[in-house]
């Protein structure tokens, strides 16, 4: 620890760190501009200037940059002193000189971080009088708005952008006072992190333009904590609401999780909440392919309690993107033996085996925080960047980690980021992708590996057996490969935090035990091997240890006549079921829907339950980690639309089985799973309870600003309406209430005085990048087993030989396309691919294929039509197919198919 | 007696560039000494004792930068030999290279042997195409006559020396901003440290050294530290910064003289003796009223301080930045401040890398200022802004990452300081309403984004 | 597309670097040297030889005053506006060249002869009033000396 005199007042502070950030986690006001808590300092906007004197005798001291000042014991520095107050306002008189006077149609007005800056340096005159400089906008796709005029140059776009998300489309051109950020030409950023130039940017240049099309400012949002829905990762967001509408999703920082960042897909998937697709009411089809009548919520009920009667020959389908509590609501309606997870046999298999791993073996859960601070990262059959995109971010981080190591010698400090990068170049630590095709964080990769999945599962075989003896060893593997295997151990075993990554998406149990094999082996030579697995959807976890048979096992109960009823949790059964399956439910006798959007599932239900979204209920998620997560409700949805698991309540007492669903109120409900499955029982301590109170008070989800209350809702009625009841949560639905920090898990969003914008956060941290004031929020519900004996796995599949007229098609996930919900919100679905089939030139070529043809793909009763496009990296005899793409079936990957040309006809 | 030119000694001699000429001269025999007997250690040990300061305009002692770079470093050191001479008002480095590049060139060699450099780049700018000639046909010779490549007269010492031409940004100047742009980026200047000694060029160690630096280095070394010692002036006394200003200097005279060129003089030679023994007074038959003394970034000095001699030292108590290039340009009496302080705004606002806030929006601001007031539309209280935005540019140290913006603020301070009746009269002479719009700076360079 | 004679060229510059993208800026020379200019698709061109996107290629294009981003004419005239020029009568070199031309500072002459561009110091102050002509340096400026060396050129291309 370091003392350090701001003012004469002394202060204790952490060692090796700068000025401001030492400020900053004191507390104290200390303008900024170039520098981000994630992306360190580069001393280009001279906003943060002090004044450091050499010891107590110096008065008249010299000015330096806060950023780039070491906070070195002894260190005497004043924030107040007139003439470096003088010389920031300067600053801020400079960065104002072309800055256009439009705050009122701004949208970033009122989280503006050049607001803020410029109130708090005191500069309010303008006394520039001439022309400002003018540039051309760019259109930059349907998710990220560009308005150069109001930029200030602080490169932290740039910088983000380029240094940290890996974008290359992205640069700055020109120079003088004419610089100019944005794409070579106008077209779509190509980065999946675009979104963050809306938080990174301290003022309008890049605003979300998916909030531009029902905008809101910041003040009038109602907004609750949540977490993302569109991958398993567990992201924490902000939603902001008004009107009923669902208006954008902001970053929550969760140090562990995902830090200060979302993906696009994570940020702009929110619109299938607005979606005209929304099941608003209940829904009932006296026959079952005939048309849709709404019915009362009261004649629903009655319904469902006909069709449900004993509860015999009843079966349930859960979902892996609904919440804990939906799910054993609905584990409860039907019981625990005919409740179904509804995925795919497969797809149970994957899960069960990846939970399994993180259960039964010495190697810990990696969160992303651990991924992006690893030394030494090994990939296996993940394309990180389509299937878990902030993973990808993070491991791409993480390829700094043991150079940044080595640049000590340099004498540079590590929050000096133009130094650092400077100093490493093209350097990049340990990285290695082993996946069937090309991923987009090859570029960071040290090596990368392309082969078919049996091909990447012996050649994991073979790395772990370098690590640990007692794995079998791979036989007649090519020399080279080998080698390679070496290699990767070796720095595996070199590295202090090695992590191994691999996921479900490639549809190979036997990799998934693979990388469990590296992980333990690791772990087993005193090395903290962590293991970090990609599960598909935002409660896969949670499904996982809820456990419950697949959907192959509910057909089989169908066709055993074990079942004539079936109730779907939200839940597009054509998404995990084939063809076949499908029939099967299509013909059960009953089928009960409980969703938030129209799907083929739906239109088949007799009785159709309007479900509420992410933003319109409380649930507890669990993400890939195995970390138990609750999502607040941000607004009350229209018509009758309600939690799931409160329908399976009424459901239950419909039919006069109140005493099993005794449960009101969502603590309740967690508390009955708690009791129920020990697994949870962490789960009821996640956050605090509905009657937790702050001096009395609850948690306000409207800012103290929000304004129109009065008036919002006059033309139906003059008078202003009661703020309507939470009985869930401590949160309100109004203005009032406590204004103090709550603890991490209520925070609904980041404000402070005189801090309006996202850096708002480093008022709610313990200090700069620590963790919420009140700890990490969410629970890990499984824990390694260090002590245990390991068994080791002994998978070894033959070595893969491509057929002569067949081809083994492979997965391809799409970041924008491939999750159900997001690609139902029209910014993401403009990005959304068609569907296609993936094929490299030259076994296109050796079949007469050309790039754009049609072909007909077969597998397994699956007959589709697809045009062919090139993936050059797929290894021979290897085709890919696009996963989860709107208008794709389901089908069960890796598969051997057979391809045929369209015949013009 | 009248004083000797030493490093301009060859330049009258027909076909001074080529190599015949220069080795009749003399030339390259103390490359051949060195390479047989001395160590670069002691080569380095001479230098530091010379006190030899850097020609480019900082003026940092060379041998001791030379001492930064790490002993027994095993990859390569590069060196980088700055000729983007872009300070308005210079030329001293032109001349060098048009009319003798053989002795840069032998400075260079012998510079890259005191520190271990294997690679040495010269950074032309684009604008010397003359020059780009002749060094580069100097180099031809020299490789021809092993002067150059591997293993150099026998020595065991290899070198290689390629000439990397710029494509004009006054930045490039600045040694980062050098190194950056060799590597092909926008030459934005970085933060130290890493000190280019650590970390340079291609992430090696890296010297940067002026061309007039490094041939001074070949005269040291021909004439001894005791020859170099004995031009040019001590330590001021009572001075610990200034280690003194030793050896002979390149001056260029331009501007309303009657003879303008390249002179040299032992450092220390006042201005006014400059302007009228080399440069023959001012041009017409008119007094001078100013003159910048080392480029356009130094500031400027007024007639009555065209006593100061131009060595590291003095410049500074008449208020100008140092001594900058040594390149003076001088101003006769009919010509207004106004005038210049609008041309070097312009300048500025034009060179700005555009990286720290106070250079890229003040020198800009700036220019809209002084044009204003050049159109005659300016008020009094006009001036008290333009100090404060030129102060702001960069007179307080650690403003900015380079020390460029220093000198971009410096001619603005210096101008309003020291003529400010001048730029009052003028503003009440031409005292009129309105705004005026300053000239758009035309440029090549758009693109899609302008 | 790059004629192989250019892409030769900038292969053999780019070999004499630790990474390609160093030399983009030299590449560029090598297309400006050939075709004068750097269009949007000569850089696309260049990009991909050079395994950059035009995006950061383009970013290093704008930096520099003498990397042409838009059309210039088989002469470029870059007429020196610095202290020592600007004091000792840019203004009327200026003039008089744009007279004489019939284009603006900026602008290129109808038949596709000459750009005028104003250029900040040659670093030939001894001799200013200065300009260069593509490489070659013109000093002691006179309307008369400017008439000599317009007609050279004009007489060069018609020879």
């Amino acid at each position: 620890m370091a003392t350090i005199y701001i003012d004469n007042q002394p202060y204790v502070v952490k060692d090796g760190q700068n000025l401001l950030r030492a400020c900053l986690s004191l507390g104290f006001n200390l303008p900024y501009f170039c520098w981000h808590p994630a992306m360190n300092s580069v001393g280009a906007c001279r906003q943060c200037a002090v004044k450091q004197f050499k010891d107590e005798k110096d008065t008249k001291g010299r000015i330096v940059m806060a950023c780039m000042t070491l906070a070195a014991d002894g260190t005497r520095i004043s924030i107040d002193d007139p003439e470096v107050r003088r010389f920031r306002a300067g600053v801020i008189e400079f960065l104002m000189v072309n800055h256009p006077h439009d705050c009122p149609v701004c949208d970033e007005g009122g989280e503006c971080h050049l607001q803020d800056m410029t109130v708090m340096t005191g500069h309010n005159y303008r006394r520039f009088r001439f022309r400002k400089r003018t540039h051309r906008n760019q259109e930059l796709g349907p998710l990220v708005n560009h308005e150069m005029n109001r930029c200030i140059a602080c490169y932290r776009c740039l910088r983000f952008y380029r240094d940290y998300a890996g974008g290359r489309d992205f640069d700055v051109f020109q120079w003088h006072n004419y610089v100019y950020f944005g794409r070579q030409s106008d077209g779509v950023l190509e980065n999946e992190f675009s979104g963050n130039l809306v938080e990174v940017c301290p003022t309008g240049v890049f605003t979300d333009k998916t909030l531009k099309g029902h905008y809101t400012r910041k003040w009038d949002l109602q907004t609750a904590p949540s977490i993302c829905v569109h991958c398993g990762l567990g992201c924490n967001t902000i939603p902001g609401e008004r009107y009923g509408i669902l208006r954008r999703i902001r970053n929550r920082y969760h140090r562990e999780v995902n830090g200060y960042f979302l993906c696009d897909r994570g940020r702009y998937g929110y619109e299938f909440v607005n979606s005209p697709r929304r099941i608003r009411q209940p829904i009932f089809r006296s026959e079952r392919s005939g048309a849709a009548q709404p019915v009362e919520k009261q004649a629903a009920l009655e319904q469902a309690a006909k069709i449900l009667g004993s509860g015999e020959r009843v079966i349930g389908i859960g979902s892996s993107r609904a919440s804990l509590e939906a799910n054993f609501a609905l584990r409860t309606l039907v019981g625990a033996d005919r409740f179904y997870r509804g995925l795919a046999e497969a797809e149970c298999r994957l899960l069960d085996t990846a939970i399994a791993l993180l259960r039964d073996g010495p190697a810990p859960a990696a969160s992303m925080s651990d991924a992006a601070q690893s030394d030494a990262v090994l990939v296996l059959g993940e394309d990180l960047t389509n299937t878990a995109p902030m993973l990808a971010y993070s491991v791409r981080q993480s390829t700094l980690q043991r150079e940044i190591g080595l640049t000590k010698r340099l004498h540079v400090s590590w929050w000096d980021d133009a130094a650092i990068r400077q100093a490493l170049q093209e350097r990049r630590g340990p990285l290695y992708i082993a996946t069937p095709a090309a991923t987009k964080l090859d570029d960071v990769a040290t090596e990368v590996y392309r082969a078919a999945p049996d091909d990447l599962v012996r050649f994991a075989q073979a790395l772990a057996h370098a690590l640990g003896a007692e794995i079998p060893p791979v036989s007649a593997l090519p020399r080279k490969l080998a080698a390679l295997a070496d290699v990767v151990a070796e720095a595996l075993y070199l590295a202090r935090r090695p992590v191994v990554v691999c996921g479900t998406s490639s549809g190979s149990e036997s990799l998934l035990r693979a990388a469990g094999n590296v992980a333990w082996a690791l772990s087993a030579a005193e090395h903290r091997g962590q293991l970090c697995l990609v599960l598909p959807d935002c409660n896969s976890f949670g499904l996982g240890l809820l456990g419950g048979g697949s959907l192959a096992d509910a057909c089989r109960a169908i066709q055993e006549g074990k079942a004539e009823t079936v109730v779907v949790l939200e839940n597009d059964l054509s998404r995990h079921a084939d063809q076949a399956a499908l029939k099967l439910l299509d013909e059960v006798r009953h089928l009960v829907a409980l969703d938030y959007l129209e799907h083929a599932t739906t239109a088949a239900a007799e009785l159709v339950f309007p479900a509420a979204t992410f933003a319109e209920a409380n649930g507890t998620l669990v993400n890939n980690e195995g970390r138990a997560q609750r999502s607040y409700q941000v607004f009350v949805p229209q018509g009758k639309t309600q939690a799931s698991w409160r329908w399976l309540q009424e459901m239950m007492v419909a039919v006069g089985r109140q005493a099993e669903a005794s449960w009101r109120s969502f603590d309740e409900i967690t508390a009955a799973l708690a009791e129920a499955l020990p697994i949870f029982a962490a789960v009821k301590d996640i956050a605090p309870p509905e009657g937790f109170r702050m001096a009395g008070q609850r948690v306000p989800r409207q800012p103290h600003r929000y304004s129109g209350r009065t008036a919002m809702h006059a033309q139906a009625d003059v008078h202003e309406p009661t703020p309507l009841a939470d009985p869930d949560s401590p949160l309100s639905f109004s203005m009032e209430g406590s204004q103090r920090q709550p603890p991490p898990p209520l925070v609904p969003r980041f404000w402070a005085p005189g801090w309006n914008s996202m850096q708002a956060i480093t008022r709610f941290q313990e200090e700069v990048n620590g963790p919420l004031r009140g700890g990490d929020s969410g629970r890990r519900l499984i824990e390694p087993q260090p002590d245990a004996a390991i068994r080791y796995f002994s998978d070894l599949p033959a070595e893969f030989e491509p057929r002569p007229d067949e081809w083994l098609l492979v997965p391809v996930d799409h970041i924008f396309g491939s999750e159900e919900l997001s690609a139902l919100s029209p910014g993401i679905a403009q990005l959304t691919p068609a569907p296609y089939l993936a094929l490299s030139a030259s076994d296109a070529a050796g079949a007469n294929i050309q790039e754009g043809e049609k072909v007909v793909l077969a597998m397994d009763g699956l007959h589709q039509a697809l045009p062919v496009r090139f993936l050059p990296s797929l290894p021979r005899g290897v085709a890919g197919l696009p996963v989860g793409l709107p208008g794709m079936m389901h089908v069960t990957l890796p598969g051997w198919a057979k391809l045929s040309k369209v015949t013009a006809s | 007696m009248p004083y000797e030119p030493v490093l301009l000694a060859n330049i009258y001699k027909k076909d001074s560039h080529t190599l015949a000429v220069y080795e009749a001269g003399g030339g390259y025999r103390s490359l051949r000494r060195v390479l047989k007997g001395t160590s670069p250690a002691d080569l380095v040990r001479m230098i530091r004792e010379s006190g030899l300061r850097g020609r480019g305009g900082a003026g940092f002692p060379t041998g001791l930068k030379w001492s930064f770079l790490p002993k027994d470093h095993p990859g390569p050191i590069y060196f980088c030999v700055n000729a983007d001479e872009s300070e308005p008002g210079t030329i001293v480095n032109r001349v060098q290279m048009e009319a003798d590049p053989h002795q840069v060139l032998e400075g260079i060699i012998l510079s890259c042997y005191a520190t271990r450099a294997s690679t040495a780049y010269i950074y032309m700018r684009w604008e010397y195409a003359q020059c780009l000639k002749r060094m580069q046909a100097a180099i031809d010779e020299s490789y021809a006559a092993g002067y150059l490549g591997q293993n150099i007269l026998g020595s065991g010492y290899s070198l290689d020396v390629y000439i990397h031409r710029g494509a004009a940004a006054y930045v490039c100047g600045e040694e980062t901003g050098l190194i950056e742009s060799i590597e092909g980026k926008r030459a934005w200047p970085r933060i130290k440290p890493p000190f280019p000694a650590v970390e340079g060029l291609f992430r090696k160690p890296t010297v940067v050294n002026n061309i007039e630096t490094v041939s001074c280095v070949k005269h040291i070394v021909d004439r001894g530290v005791a020859w170099f010692k004995s031009i040019g002036r001590p330590p001021e006394p009572g001075n610990p910064a200034d280690p003194g200003s030793f050896g002979p200097k390149l001056f260029g005279l331009s501007g309303h003289v009657n003879r303008p060129g390249c002179y040299e003089a032992p450092l220390g030679i006042p201005l006014r003796q400059l302007v009228e023994e080399c440069g023959g007074g001012v041009w017409k038959g008119r007094k001078a009223k100013a003159a910048i003394p080392g480029g356009l970034s130094t500031g400027v000095l007024t007639e009555a301080e065209f006593d100061t001699c131009l060595d590291f030292a003095e410049p500074m108590h008449a208020g100008c930045l140092g001594l900058g290039t040594g390149c003076v340009t001088v101003f006769d009496e009919t010509y207004s401040m106004v005038d210049l302080l609008y041309n070097a705004c312009r300048f500025f606002a034009h060179e700005s890398c555009g990286q720290c806030t106070p250079c890229r929006e003040g020198t800009r601001w700036a220019l809209q200022m002084i044009s204003r007031i050049k159109a005659g539309q300016g008020r009094l209280k006009d001036l008290e802004l333009l100090a404060e935005i030129g102060n702001s540019i960069g007179a307080l140290p650690g403003t900015t990452i380079c020390g460029l913006a220093d000198g971009a603020g410096w001619l603005i301070k210096t101008v309003l300081r020291k003529f400010p009746e001048e730029l009052e009269q003028y503003i009440k002479r031409t005292n009129a309403q309105g705004y005026s719009r300053c000239e758009p700076a035309v440029a090549m360079t758009a693109n899609n984004h302008g | 597309m790059l004629t192989d004679e250019e892409r030769h060229e900038i292969e053999a510059e780019a070999a004499q670097y630790a990474y390609k993208r160093a030399a983009g800026p030299e590449a560029l020379k090598i297309v400006q040297r050939h075709r004068r200019w750097v269009s949007d698709q000569s850089l696309k061109d260049v990009a991909v030889l050079l395994e950059m996107t035009p995006a950061e290629l383009d970013g290093v294009a704008t930096f520099y005053n003498l990397i042409f981003r838009k059309p210039v004419g088989r002469h470029v005239i870059l007429v020196c506006d610095s202290v020592t020029c600007w004091v000792l009568g840019y203004d009327s070199v200026r003039d008089y060249l744009s007279r004489e031309l019939g284009v603006k500072p900026g602008e290129t002459t109808a038949d596709g002869r000459f750009t005028l561009l104003p250029m900040v110091c040659l670093g030939a102050c001894d001799r200013a009033p200065v300009m260069m002509v593509d490489d070659t340096l013109y000093g002691n400026l006179t309307p008369q000396k400017i008439d000599e060396i317009l007609a050279g050129y004009r007489a060069e291309e018609t020879a």
